[in-house]
């Protein structure tokens, strides 16, 4: 999708009841994210829009890109932003091999998943969850955190569905080389092992990463 | 450790901006490295060790380790490439400051190509102006492309505000022309 390098619009200051909207609809999207949600979008801080092409908008917080967002569809988070909270968002792994090739923009394929080095979520693991801030007394509890995380080996304990935004890890590297929309769940990709996983999506060193936000 | 307020932090190349763990499919490796070395010597021993290195081949079959060797030689080749043409594109282009004249005594100065040295127009006619004190915009020419138009003759001024300000315009690169209006010409072309 942002496989060139982009042209954004200058930079616009959002509204602040867009800005809880989609504060609201980000939580939804990303229940995980309930802990941090302060640190992402500080109450005070004004968020900012940038129109990309394609209908696409990336919201801004103090020069950082915090997510993008295709027309009105799912909001995904910037890979600067997964780097900071790497346990806020569903993730699977591709193996080594397929590295190079989701690196300069191809669709992410079935079999760089199924392989010895890439994991797929297995709703069989236990596991390892993030601790997470005791509710105050006399305060209301928010939405509650679903128990879900990944292994120590990388598994995603639940299933995801087809059209959910995920996270892409990579074997042997410790952080995110790209964030994407599945077009296939992930039990149907275990099943056929074969086809396109995530087709366009935001890589490293793609035209989203490289574009200035400052 | 970082803030934690401000989430993990991960350190980024300063020449291919990925994660360093991820440069090596950048296209500048050696850049990569030199620069990983230097400002992060306890990262560069942690992912350039030899045994990092061979975990990472280890995994592939010989003829897949082949393909990504020549497609990794094929990057570095296609960026060393780029960056050439881009040094030549700089060597190459030309600022052209104009001094029109618009009346008798009255003058504008137009400069173009300003954009070949990756500068806004927008910007900088907006510090032109603050510095003369004049007016300045950006307007677009006949052939394509904008030029930066300065009300009054400043053009010398410019030259100089350029190389002080900008200091990746080669003096030599920056040319000053003077565009009378002949009256002989506009007799002819009229």
């Amino acid at each position: 999708m942002f496989k060139k390098d982009l042209t954004a619009s200058p930079k616009q200051k959002l509204k602040s009841s867009i800005q809880r909207s989609l504060r609201q609809s980000l939580l939804t999207t990303y229940p995980l994210l309930t802990p941090h949600i302060d640190d992402v979008l500080p109450k005070k801080s004004s968020l900012e829009q940038m129109k990309l092409p394609d209908r696409v908008s990336l919201y801004v917080i103090e020069g950082q890109p915090l997510f993008y967002q295709e027309g009105g569809g799912v909001i995904v988070p910037h890979l600067k932003l997964v780097h900071r909270f790497p346990h806020a968002f569903p993730t699977i792994r591709i193996d080594r091999g397929a590295i190079r090739f989701v690196l300069s923009g191809a669709t992410l394929m079935a079999p760089g998943l199924t392989s010895k080095g890439g994991r797929l979520p297995d709703p069989n693991t236990k596991p390892v969850l993030q601790p997470r801030p005791a509710p105050k007394e006399g305060e209301e509890e928010g939405p509650s955190i679903p128990d879900e995380g990944a292994d120590e080996e990388g598994h995603w304990s639940r299933e995801l569905e087809k059209g959910e935004p995920v996270v892409v890890m990579a074997e042997g590297k410790e952080t995110a080389c790209a964030v994407g929309i599945l077009v296939m769940g992930t039990k149907e990709c275990k099943e056929k092992g074969k086809g396109p996983v995530i087709e366009e999506g935001h890589y490293l060193g793609d035209g989203l990463w490289r574009l200035i936000t400052e | 450790m970082a803030d934690p307020a401000f989430g993990r932090q991960v350190a980024y190349c300063g020449v291919c901006t990925l994660p360093p763990e991820y440069c090596e499919y950048g296209g500048t490796v050696k850049k990569c490295q030199e620069w990983l070395q230097k400002s992060h010597p306890d990262m560069y021993a942690r992912i350039w060790s030899p045994e990092a290195l061979e975990a990472a081949t280890a995994s592939l079959s010989v003829e897949a380790q082949e393909r990504a060797a020549k497609d990794a030689k094929k990057k570095a080749a296609k960026a060393e490439a780029a960056e050439q043409k881009q040094a030549d594109k700089l060597a190459n282009s030309v600022v052209t400051i104009k001094r029109i004249e618009r009346n008798k005594r009255k003058f504008v100065t137009a400069v173009s190509g300003l954009e070949a040295f990756g500068l806004d127009l927008k910007k900088v006619a907006k510090d032109f102006g603050k510095k003369f004190a004049t007016g300045s915009s950006v307007t677009k020419v006949p052939s394509g492309g904008e030029e930066i138009v300065v009300q009054g003759d400043v053009s010398d001024e410019i030259e100089e505000f350029l190389l002080e300000k900008y200091k990746d315009i080669p003096e030599d690169n920056i040319e000053l022309v003077d565009d009378k209006k002949s009256k002989k010409a506009a007799a002819a072309a009229g």
